[in-house]
């Protein structure tokens, strides 16, 4: 077929298309992916006991800012390398911003705390299991943020699919929060963030084999 | 002088195709046929400079790329120029072509100035060495007649669905699906 034929073939009742796709795409993958996340947590884990409690602590608060921000900084970064020829933007310093704001405070908390209660506020009682719970819940929205990617055209493949990681990722440790009962920042700082990076480096991992178009 | 020049021919050529282009979107198929018809000449001179080694496979990664313009056209933004996008879109496939051929050829000119892909025309089509007719024809069924009639045939959905006997919107879907399915085809390299 010479060019010029697939040209017209490729016109040819073309029909108009719907803006918004980017933003229609995310919706429905954020949707049902928090949603598929919830269910699991409510049956697999369960809500903690002492919810009504915990809500009235402001490190409550902190626990579920701290992801959501991070969240938003990687949806962000999703949305934009999701369509070729846009820039990342401030999308990287979105992402840093909260981890950094926690470190902090995580170091200055450690660094007025006795020495013999730093090994508690590291450990916790969960450390074991807070990674793993957290990549745990972050894989319905894993699979919906790579559904997401790849009915758009991301050019940076390997970058994408980090970003929809650490999208699910930080949507898993969201929700895995309304279950940890952990409240001391240097235990969010180490073992949340570790349970974060492991979609994100799965979905940079697959990304490139998974994404391509 | 000359680049000052350059730049206004470059700007006012990103303004009219960026206008076809939300035509196009908006429904309006002779302005998508035209920035398609423009975009070939453009994409041709920019593959052509860039896979000077590789000059029998220009004129089938233009083709591989108007088929990427289109089946992504969803991505493009009004907010965006349209040179970014264009120009991410081709470089993709040109990277992902070399990829393909990984280690036997190597690439010697940069690839990150944008503003190139509107910055030269060529409209001397070479022969395709892929004859996407008979990678059409590979296509299944509820794929294949959707495109034969909406697409070669210029029948409307309505028609198209009488002739298939197929329900309208899965002759919608079969177009897009038949679209997509054509470009995994090439990029897998069965053609």
């Amino acid at each position: 077929m010479r060019t010029d034929d697939l040209v017209a073939m490729l016109a040819s009742g073309a029909g108009a298309v719907e803006p918004g796709a980017t933003a229609r795409r995310y919706a429905a993958a954020l949707g049902w992916g928090a949603f598929g996340a919830t269910l699991l947590m409510a049956i697999v884990l369960g809500v903690r006991s002492d919810l009504a409690a915990a809500v009235r602590l402001p490190m409550f608060w902190m626990k579920l800012a701290f992801p959501a921000c991070l969240a938003l900084g990687a949806l962000y970064a999703a949305t934009r390398l999701s369509r070729p020829g846009v820039q990342l933007g401030r999308a990287p310093a979105a992402i840093v911003a909260p981890v950094l704001a926690l470190w902090l405070l995580a170091a200055f908390v450690l660094a007025t705390a006795d020495a013999g209660e730093r090994e508690a506020l590291i450990f916790g009682s969960t450390w074991i299991v807070c990674p793993l719970l957290v990549a745990m819940l972050s894989l319905p929205v894993f699979v919906a943020a790579m559904w997401a990617m790849k009915g758009l055209a991301p050019t940076r493949l390997a970058s994408a699919g980090a970003a929809a990681g650490l999208l699910a990722g930080s949507l898993g440790a969201l929700i895995y929060a309304l279950h940890c009962p952990e409240m001391e920042a240097p235990f969010l700082a180490i073992w949340y963030l570790l349970g974060m990076l492991i979609p994100t480096a799965a979905g940079a991992l697959i990304g490139p084999r998974l994404l391509r178009w | 002088m000359r680049r000052i020049q350059m730049e206004g021919k470059l700007r006012s050529t990103e303004q009219r195709l960026r206008d076809l282009m939300i035509r196009g979107l908006a429904g309006d198929s002779a302005a998508y046929h035209a920035l398609l018809k423009e975009l070939s000449a453009h994409l041709r001179a920019f593959l052509r400079q860039r896979l000077a080694r590789l000059p029998d496979d220009v004129e089938d990664l233009v083709q591989e790329t108007l088929l990427a313009v289109h089946n992504q056209r969803h991505t493009y933004e009004p907010d965006q120029p349209l040179t970014a996008w264009i120009h991410a879109i081709a470089r993709y496939k040109l990277v992902d072509l070399l990829r393909r051929r990984a280690g036997r050829e190597a690439m010697n000119e940069p690839l990150d100035d944008e503003l190139a892909v509107f910055a030269t025309s060529d409209t001397e089509a070479a022969d395709a060495r892929r004859d996407v007719t008979k990678l059409l024809e590979r296509l299944p069924e509820r794929q294949r007649l959707p495109i034969q009639y909406m697409k070669l045939e210029g029948l409307s959905v309505v028609e198209a669905a009488r002739a298939s006997g197929m329900s309208e919107s899965a002759v919608k879907v079969g177009v897009h699906r038949g679209l997509k399915a054509l470009a995994a085809m090439i990029r897998g390299g069965d053609a």
